[in-house]
């Protein structure tokens, strides 16, 4: 599987990263050789294993159902580089 | 008898399936420990997990599993004791780290189903594809200023149900008997409060029409629909929309639809044109939520009773007819109300004043079952009263109307407006001797054969006792004195 | 007396205990030596005298009134990827601006609890990607080592590669770090000290800025194994905070530092003989082994098959558990924002400004191995893989007790010498992946130089949890190798 630079495109603009366009073709070769390299697992027979999906504990701890955190509007504001009041603030957003 | 849309080139069949988004009913959000009470001043009620913050991971609230878990086995559904989070990744303003918690590939519920009750009686199986635990997003709004959106995370983070019908409905009645049906399990249950007006409980609906006998063509998605009425409006709007579109020669694409509530027609939703790849994957941040049977069996045996339960149970034990079984099984309140009042008591005679006169009061004066100025207490009071004929019938009624203005108990009721009914005969007799005494000319003319004067007689006694004489005794002691 | 730079932590604490030097002279005296040093060796994006003074003060306060924890008046570098309160917290990205975290990391909370002293946060490569630091956007690092002969300036390893710098420049008496790949492992080896990635699941990762969720683990480097012991200690344990913590007890560590490893049986795999492994590493590992079999050690050769496929397994899992782990970094609730056109340009252009190049790599890896049609073919493939790699240790430790593998395939390269190809920066990892990809505990310790007079590392391996047994073989290689040397460019002895 091989990258073309729709793609390359597409995949930049569903992570939200601004591409310029004469900055592809660059891309497009380094995104090739990490997927080429990578390939190589194709080689592996992995039939019928179990997918590992993380480290650690084998099962979620459940937690009491208290109210403990919250209740820090200004903390959680002030780091916004742009807010209004209480809110923080974004371009108009048409749906 | 089955709903079908009349089109220019023939007959239409209209196919919805339900997505429901249903707030679980906690104090605190799925993974952090912030507040879940709505209408709090914005962003009060955020934690940095909520926001997205750097370094912050989510612990899971157990409540809000053990709700999911009431809530399948009171969709008769499977309880899945394996099952995971995953990332639903995208972009969105008042989604703060870029991804939904969901559980996409192993929900906890699997497939279950519930019968709805339509209004000529019958009933339909309505299967459940699955429910599922996730995060709700915060909020965006948009009218506060000319070019910006403000962004309120108080929601973001607050556990949902999302609940998936199988395409099974065919009528926008049925899509509003489906959701009425589920609203009246979760409350039952205590697992959403089902308030729809504050968006605890909101419906995707897919449509799509087909003819008669075809299989399903493409449907739409209508999303954040937030009433009853909405849904079905929605989903004949939308019905009538792709019929058009299929008659006209043209394609439905399948897309993501806004219900518009004043003009009552659907529209594409722009913002979601964008081609969508949400990337799912296992949240490294959670492992597998696993749980055991021990503890689905004693969430099962502690559930309340249901609604179909209930139900069931009203004409069988109380010989309530299916009708009043229903309107009585409802809500929550109203059953729970309606078993005060028939506590010891003839609850046939409880169900038709529950139904009746009571209903009917609250509807005149505004005030519903959680706030009626009618105690369960009260009424059951009243019944006694008319049990043990210290009020007739009507004299009840009156004492109803009273209670509603004021407040007051029934008995205090009678006692301040004198309306206890006679029952001495004595009494009675004075009375029927004093108006057979003034109509003398009638008296002769009932001895002679006239036998339909005997109402007259009732008439003018109870009359001159302000209605309060008993009516079986009246009539007893009259046909006695007239001979 | 020793010079107070050149304290271990068990020296300083006892120097501290007996009141030959106190908190305060020995964080000025760090602070001086950051001042003369740091901007050549950049081992620090950001330097915090006035809190390292002040908790040096509360320290020589605690001490006065006999009540010291077990680091009271230590001073430590902190990996600019915990979040500490009120400090600037970078991750070496600019994406972050000025980002001051309100709250602190449950690792460094811990450090603070047992009465530790912040010299500042250290450099790293941005977001933990990279091996070199060379990534980082506050500027490299340069490895306090050098050539003989050679002024080359030299890459400290990755991602931790400030922290690394820092303890053997002698700007720190320990640090924390972190290692997603051998990022503790890694540039301890290139910086001649000693690192332990700990199992996964033994510290918490609340408040560590994430990088790839299942592998990411935090650790401590520092210039003895005691130390790095003494560290773990004070940085692990349960967290209720973090769903992949682990509800263990922690044992002593420290206390098996001396244990020895009579007895033990000693894996060697021979997968970890790859191809262009440098013959005086291969001699290093070698004599390693005769180390650990003078000392009573049992060697057993074992094999663990599916080694050469760790690095491609790691990047499919790690850019895609990234790409997710770096959408919060958008430009609305912290960190600089780019104005847009609309909120999509607002995002594109944010994140085109703020994120550097392997970081936009990673993530557009990362971003297309979980797209549609991709996941089952990457994603799933890359699990599965990883689920046999682990299989491959569960295995071996019913043969062995841990085992003994080089820490890296190179020593420390100069900057730009590699860069160019991201492929061959990945290989730097390829000793050290597995131990992420199968989340158990490897440490690097220094046991020799190279001819050219550059340190080079072992690695140990140890059972899930068993980070004891790792320590007690690193501790046996330290006494054994004996290493003492020290870089060129270090604070003023």
């Amino acid at each position: 599987m091989s990258l073309d630079t729709a793609t390359v495109r597409r995949v930049a603009s569903l992570a939200r990263l601004r591409v310029e366009e004469a900055e592809l073709p660059r891309l497009e070769a380094e995104l090739n050789g990490i997927l080429g390299w990578i390939e190589q697992l194709q080689a592996v027979d992995t039939t019928g294993v179990e997918p590992m999906a993380g480290g650690g504990a084998e099962q979620l701890r459940l937690r009491e159902d208290r109210v403990t955190d919250g209740g820090i509007q200004q903390q959680v504001l002030a780091n916004a580089p742009d807010r209004a009041d209480v809110f923080f603030s974004v371009p108009k957003v048409v749906e | 008898m089955s709903y079908t849309i009349e089109g220019s080139t023939g007959t239409w069949e209209v196919v919805i399936g339900l997505e429901v988004h249903a707030q679980v009913t906690s104090e605190a959000k799925l993974f952090s420990g912030a507040a879940t009470t709505f209408g709090a001043e914005p962003n009060s009620q955020v934690s940095f997990i909520d926001a997205g913050f750097p370094g912050m991971l989510p612990v899971i609230n157990g409540e809000c599993v053990a709700q999911a878990v009431r809530t399948g086995l009171g969709l008769n559904a499977q309880v899945n004791l394996w099952s995971r989070f995953d990332r639903k990744n995208y972009f969105y303003a008042d989604l703060p780290q870029g991804y939904q918690i969901s559980q996409f590939a192993y929900p906890i519920i699997g497939t279950g189903q519930i019968e709805i009750q339509l209004a000529d009686g019958s009933t339909k199986q309505i299967g459940i594809t699955r429910l599922h635990l996730e995060q709700d997003a915060g909020k965006s709004l948009h009218d506060q200023h000319p070019t910006k959106s403000y962004i309120d995370l108080n929601r973001s983070g607050v556990a949902l149900m999302e609940i998936v019908s199988e395409p099974d409905l065919r009528s926008p009645e049925e899509a509003g008997a489906y959701l009425t049906k589920l609203r009246q399990i979760l409350r039952y249950l205590g697992t959403c409060d089902g308030n729809m007006e504050q968006g605890s409980l909101r419906a995707d609906v897919n449509v799509s029409v087909r003819r008669p006998g075809e299989g399903f063509r493409t449907r739409c998605e209508v999303k954040n629909v937030n009433s009853i009425r909405f849904v079905m409006q929605a989903v004949e709007a939308e019905a009538r929309r792709q019929v058009e579109l299929w008659e006209g020669g043209e394609e439905v694409v399948q897309e993501t639809r806004l219900f518009d509530t004043t003009r009552g027609v659907t529209r594409s939703m722009r913002s979601k044109e964008d081609a969508h790849d949400y990337r799912y994957f296992p949240d490294p941040d959670l492992p597998p939520l696993v749980i055991e049977q021990a503890w689905v069996d004693q969430l099962k045996a502690a559930l309340p009773e249901l609604p179909d339960a209930r139900r069931a149970r009203y004409v069988g034990d109380f010989g309530l007819t299916p009708y009043d079984a229903h309107v009585l099984t409802l809500e929550k309140e109203t059953a729970a109300f309606y078993e005060t009042v028939a506590k010891g008591r003839d609850p046939k005679v409880a169900a038709n004043w529950l139904t009746g006169d009571f209903f009917a009061g609250l509807n005149r004066t505004g005030h519903s079952i959680g706030d009626s100025p009618v105690t369960a207490a009260h009424l059951g009071e009243l019944l006694d009263l008319i049990a043990d004929s210290t009020l007739s019938g009507k004299l009840a009624k009156e004492v109803l109307e009273v209670m509603f203005e004021t407040g007051k108990a029934p008995g205090v009721v009678v006692e301040e407006r004198g309306l206890k009914q006679v029952t001495d005969t004595g009494a009675i007799e004075a009375v029927i001797d004093q108006v057979m005494a003034a109509n003398a000319g009638k008296v002769e003319e009932y001895r002679s054969g006239k036998d339909k004067l005997f109402g007259f007689f009732v008439g003018q006694t109870m009359k001159a006792m302000q209605g309060k004489g008993n009516p079986a005794l009246v009539n007893e002691l009259l046909k006695t004195k007239l001979g | 007396m020793t010079a107070a730079t050149d304290f271990t932590i068990a020296g300083a604490r006892a120097a501290l205990a007996r009141r030959e030097i106190s908190a305060t002279e020995l964080a000025t005296a760090h602070l001086d030596a950051i001042a003369a040093l740091n901007p050549r060796v950049n081992a620090y994006i950001t330097v915090t005298p006035e809190v390292a003074l002040a908790q040096a003060a509360a320290a020589d306060a605690a001490l006065s009134k006999g009540e010291a924890g077990p680091l009271t008046g230590i001073p430590l570098a902190v990996k600019d990827l915990f979040c500490t309160a009120g400090t600037r917290t970078t991750a070496a990205s600019k994406i972050l601006g000025d980002f001051k975290p309100p709250y602190e990391s449950t690792v460094t909370s811990q450090l603070l609890r047992d009465g530790a002293v912040f010299l500042g946060k250290a450099n790293l490569d941005e977001f933990a990607m990279g091996s070199s630091n060379e990534s980082s956007a506050f500027g490299g690092v340069e490895n306090p080592w050098k050539r003989q002969g050679d002024d080359a300036v030299l890459v400290p390893g990755g991602s931790s590669g400030g922290s690394a710098a820092a303890v053997a420049a002698r700007l720190a008496l320990g640090a924390t770090a972190t290692d997603t790949g051998g990022s503790i492992r890694q540039p301890a080896a290139f910086c001649g000290i000693v690192g332990i990635k700990p199992t996964y699941g033994r510290c918490s990762r609340f408040g560590i800025v994430a990088y790839a969720s299942s592998l990411d683990q935090a650790g401590p480097v520092a210039r003895t194994v005691e130390d790095c012991a003494i560290l773990l200690n004070s940085m692990a344990g349960f967290d209720p905070k973090d769903s992949t913590s682990a509800d263990r007890a922690v044992p002593d560590f420290a206390a098996a530092v001396a244990r020895g490893v009579k007895g033990l049986r000693i894996g060697i795999p021979r997968e970890y003989r790859v191809e262009g492994l440098s013959p005086e590493i291969d001699a290093l590992w070698r004599k390693g082994m005769e180390w650990l079999k003078a000392e009573g050690a049992t060697l057993v050769d074992i094999s663990l098959p599916h080694t050469k496929y760790a690095l491609p397994t790691y990047y499919i899992v790690a850019p895609a558990e990234a790409s997710s782990n770096l959408a919060r970094y958008d430009g609305v609730r912290f960190g600089i924002r780019e104005e847009g056109a609309d909120l999509k340009d607002l995002y594109e252009r944010s994140r085109a400004a703020g994120f550097g190049a392997e970081v936009k790599r990673r993530i557009l890896i990362g971003t297309y191995v979980l797209s549609a049609g991709y996941y089952d073919a990457y994603y799933v493939k890359a699990q599965q893989v990883r689920a046999l790699i682990k299989r491959d240790f569960d295995q071996a430790w019913g043969q062995v007790d841990a085992i003994l593998t080089p820490a890296t395939p190179t020593a420390a390269f100069g900057r730009d010498e590699t860069q160019d190809d991201p492929v061959a920066m990945y290989l730097n990892d390829v000793f050290t992946i597995t131990a992420n990809l199968a989340g158990i505990p490897g440490m690097s310790v220094p046991a020799g130089l190279d001819a050219r007079g550059l340190p080079l590392g072992l690695q140990i391996l140890g059972r899930p949890f068993d980070e004891e047994t790792v320590f007690a073989v690193g501790g046996a290689i330290e006494r054994v190798a004996g290493f003492t040397a020290t870089p060129s460019v270090r604070a003023a002895a």
